[in-house]
């Protein structure tokens, strides 16, 4: 049994030691939203927070959870209202940043990681955070903008964002039993 | 025929249906095919199946997506055509994702050739604009008004005469009794409010919030699925392998593990999740047998390319003139060879399946580009017939062509009627790598002829490389004919995929036969040469490769005559105004001539699915490492739907279309693929990733494909640029300096 803190809650699960974490999220706690990309830390799709620094979830075991604090996008920010949502949500929302979507939370927690510590980076500060997260779909120039963005929200700027409606958020999920 | 020919489907047949059934509203379809039944209704009383439309009593308006979604943003393109003629906000339409149905076969149900838009253009509007009319002809005949007087907002109608309004749902029931108009009148152009606007993209909150749910999550996020399993297979090392037997004793000790079996595929561990599962594929010995491409490796395969060259005389895509003798009577003959290399599609979200074989039904959900073909070979893995699979799309994080080809969920269905339980076949990284139906391994030999004048009277383009088509079909395509192919296959097909799949192969000389340069005499030779290796559709196709030789040819004969090669391409192409409208429009942003300091520039234009593109790169080379710092983009492809979708695809297909050209390359080893992961089959990164301007021609004209044609032109658009700064022509993808 290994004990820590996700997103606020605190949790025990009984896994193999050994369990990647991304695992342990996905398929013992059921939260589908940190992705499956590489399973060798090598593309972000996976990235999640333990104790705010960004890590690759698909190559940390269960273990090095142990009395720690884990926050996945799921945790990052949600509700009701855009003001609910973390800057770089915010950002990737303004933005329209994303296309298919699968790296996007990964991107995001790399972000999130990146204007907590510094809401003020360079753009060589933005590259090396930003390096290791792979997307096929191209949408690296609008992630660029959006970590800007982000730092700029961190700091106090105000987010324009038209027509934020969370219910068409979750829609739509072809066909999935109801 | 040309891609353009293949445009908007002005001339395609539309069926508008409607159905009269209490309690579920006004419903309007469509008969793409042009049968003349009306839209069934669901049992439940929801939304009708093969409906694109339906307005329910209690208000909603609902578009169902017979398109799938891959990141191309067909999620926001398409209702915003249906939002515009009802003048509703696109935002308060509600998306369904479709499950098949022959009403959306056209003739197939498959997204991809950068189709969805030109095809949909018009239909869609219509059924809009059908819908608009009849909620007017229930609310005229309400209020005795004239229907003249009536207009559309806000989801409703209103009469400002005599004050009154009326939701949309309030009309609905005896709006769906009004005749449907034949030929509703669509919008003019010049009212439009959100066709031509950047309407905000619908998924881009669920997609920023971990809420968006893809294949891979089918079962998670509440939807829950009884029993659900997880499985893993272990493959074959080789192409064409088959398993002779396996040890799994100690895979089977791994807690976790359910059951072990053989499948077609290789062997399914089936697992309480994805961990497990992989732990116990890694403890199973497999005996393979030797397959029919052992030995084989990529040096191989071009050995047999160029021997072919050699020896071979193929099929003539093109024979203008006679090429034989203007290269007789030329001054100066000039020659090349451009090699290609196969290439994964790599989409971030692995090959992944669910199903469930229950109560004489087969539930597939699946992150599909073409979900009746998955039908077809579910139904056969599931030995039931093919009504009896219900295809749920999902999401899909990344499609690039990969998600046309339905090997992956024919699997997942083996595995769970096998399993006797729902389980979801989750491919790893390696899997996805290393049994991809890669772009095809191409060489091409060009000469061109030039005269006495300096100026060029032949061109011709020899390549050889496998035929995607015929590879296919007896695997996949195949499968779906008995039940609805009216003729040939290849007419069949050649209707199908659009721009992607033509009435003969023509996959593999696309871009190249259609060369539009003003040249007298050219020839195009095809040759086939099938060395096994699983090919498919790479987003863009042919012209994803033909365009790299093309257009770096072209340099190479532009710097052979001494011309700019922005002139030498304005000049000979003067019968093509979309041609030149981009060249003039991408040359004057990018400032051609003018590159900042310390770079070079290099520029193509071509021409893919019904648009065309200019791209002008700006590069520089320091200690070997080529740096693209600049991109410009200039596209033709008609009205543009939403631009900001349009400028996200453009941005999309430089950044993949520079991985191609930059980083990456699959290589076969002894008869398997010797890469595995993002480590040895490395994606462009951010921090290489240049900025991107786009620009728009403006042009009236019905809408072209935009998810494809931006990524033909970037590599050679890069090589030249190269050439420009080095004085090296690199012929060899991924481009690498001597």
């Amino acid at each position: 049994m290994v004990e820590f803190e996700l997103n606020g809650v605190a949790r025990s699960v009984d896994m193999p030691a050994d369990t990647p974490l991304l695992w342990v999220i996905r398929d013992g706690l059921r939260l589908a939203g940190t992705k499956f990309g590489c399973g060798l830390g090598l593309c972000g799709a996976c990235t999640i927070h333990l104790d705010g620094r960004p890590i690759r979830s698909c190559a940390t075991p269960l273990a090095a959870a142990a009395g720690r604090r884990l926050t996945t996008i799921e945790g990052l920010g949600s509700g009701s209202a855009i003001s609910d949502l973390h800057p770089a949500q915010q950002a990737w929302i303004e933005g329209s940043v994303a296309q298919c979507g699968y790296c996007q939370s990964g991107q995001i927690m790399a972000t999130a990681a990146l204007i907590d510590a510094n809401d003020d980076p360079s753009d060589a500060e933005i590259d090396r955070a930003l390096a290791g997260n792979l997307c096929r779909c191209g949408t690296y120039p609008r992630i660029r903008a959006a970590v800007r963005r982000a730092a700029e929200l961190k700091r106090g700027g105000e987010v324009v964002v038209q027509n934020f409606d969370p219910n068409v958020a979750v829609a739509p999920v072809g066909g999935l039993p109801a | 025929m040309s891609d353009r020919d293949l445009g908007p489907a002005v001339t395609r047949r539309t069926v508008l249906k409607t159905t009269a059934v209490t309690g579920v509203g006004l419903i309007v379809g469509v008969n793409l095919a042009g049968c003349a039944s009306a839209p069934a209704i669901a049992a439940d009383g929801d939304l009708s199946p093969d409906a694109w439309l339906q307005i329910t009593p209690d208000d909603r308006v609902i578009f169902q997506l017979d398109k799938t979604e891959m990141g191309q943003g067909v999620i926001t393109s398409l209702p915003t055509l249906v939002g515009e003629e009802l003048n509703l906000d696109p935002a308060r339409i509600h998306i369904h994702l479709a499950p098949v149905h022959p009403r959306f076969q056209d003739p197939i149900q498959i997204t991809g050739g950068s189709t969805s838009i030109a095809n949909r253009y018009q239909p869609l509007r219509q059924t809009g604009a059908a819908a608009r009319d009849m909620l007017i002809a229930a609310a005229a005949e309400r209020w005795s008004v004239p229907a003249l007087e009536l207009e559309l907002e806000d989801g409703a109608v209103h009469h400002r005469r005599s004050n009154q309004s009326a939701r949309f749902g309030q009309l609905a029931e005896a709006a769906a009794r009004k005749p449907i108009p034949k030929n509703p009148a669509l919008k003019p152009a010049s009212e439009f409010r959100w066709i031509g606007q950047s309407v905000p993209r619908t998924d881009r909150v669920s997609k920023s919030t971990g809420q968006a749910a893809f294949g891979i999550d089918v079962g998670l996020n509440g939807n829950d699925i009884p029993h659900l399993a997880t499985a893993v297979v272990v493959r074959a090392p080789r192409f064409g392998a088959e398993l002779l037997g396996f040890e799994a004793q100690e895979a089977r000790k791994v807690p976790g593990v359910i059951d072990i079996m053989a499948v077609r595929t290789g062997v399914a561990v089936i697992a309480e999740g994805y961990w497990p599962a992989r732990q116990g594929a890694g403890k199973i010995t497999a005996r393979w047998s030797e397959g029919p491409l052992k030995g084989l490796d990529s040096a191989g395969i071009e050995a047999a390319q160029r021997r072919a060259l050699d020896e071979q005389k193929g099929r003539n895509a093109r024979n203008d003139g006679n090429f034989a003798r203007a290269a007789a009577q030329a001054q100066r003959v000039i020659e090349a060879e451009y090699v290609i290399p196969h290439l994964a599609h790599a989409t971030m979200e692995p090959m992944n399946c669910t199903a469930w074989l229950h109560d004489g039904i087969c539930d597939v959900w699946v992150p599909t580009q073409g979900p009746d073909v998955v039908q077809a070979v579910a139904a056969e893995a599931a030995k039931l017939p093919r009504d009896k699979v219900r295809v749920h799309s999902t999401l899909m994080g990344g499609g690039f062509g990969r998600r046309g080809i339905p090997d992956y969920a024919a699997e997942a269905v083996e595995v769970a009627r096998l399993a006797g339980r729902p389980v979801k076949v989750l491919w790893s990284r390696e899997d996805d790598m290393r049994h991809d139906f890669y772009r095809p391994a191409t060489c091409n030999r060009l000469r061109a002829a030039l005269d006495d004048k300096g100026q060029v009277s032949g061109w011709e383009h020899r390549l050889v490389g496998p035929s995607i088509i015929g590879t296919l079909i007896p695997d996949f395509l195949g499968a779906l004919m008995p039940t609805w192919v009216p003729g040939g296959v290849t007419n069949v097909l050649g209707r199908a995929g659009g721009a992607v799949i033509r009435g003969r192969d023509s996959s593999s000389t696309e871009g190249a036969a259609d060369l539009p340069y003003a040249i007298d005499h050219v020839r195009v030779e095809s040759i086939v040469d099938d060395p096994g290796v699983p090919i498919g559709f790479w987003r863009s196709v042919g012209h994803s490769q033909n365009a790299f030789v093309v257009e770096s040819f072209v340099d190479e004969v532009a710097h052979a005559i001494g011309a700019d090669p922005l002139t030498f391409r304005l000049e000979r192409l003067a019968e093509h105004p979309r041609h030149l409208a981009t060249l003039k429009l991408a040359a004057e942003k990018a400032g051609w001539g003018q590159p900042a300091s310390g770079r070079s520039q290099g520029i193509a234009v071509h021409e893919s699915f019904g648009s065309v593109v200019t791209e002008i790169a700006e590069v520089s080379v320091e200690n070997g490492r080529i740096r693209v710092h600049r991109v410009v983009c200039a596209i033709d492809c008609g009205l543009v739907i939403n631009p900001d979708i349009v400028r996200a695809q453009m941005e999309g297909s430089v950044v993949f279309g520079l991985t191609a050209a930059l980083k990456s390359k699959v290589t076969l080893e002894d008869g398997g693929i010797k890469q595995s992961n993002f480590h040895d089959y490395d994606l462009l990164r951010m921090d290489e990733t240049p900025a991107i301007d786009v620009y728009f021609v403006d042009r009236d004209a019905p809408p072209t494909g935009v998810g494809e044609p931006g990524l033909p032109p970037i590599a050679p658009a890069v090589a030249n640029a190269v050439f420009a700064a080095t004085g090296q022509r690199l012929r060899t993808m991924p481009l690498k300096l001597a």
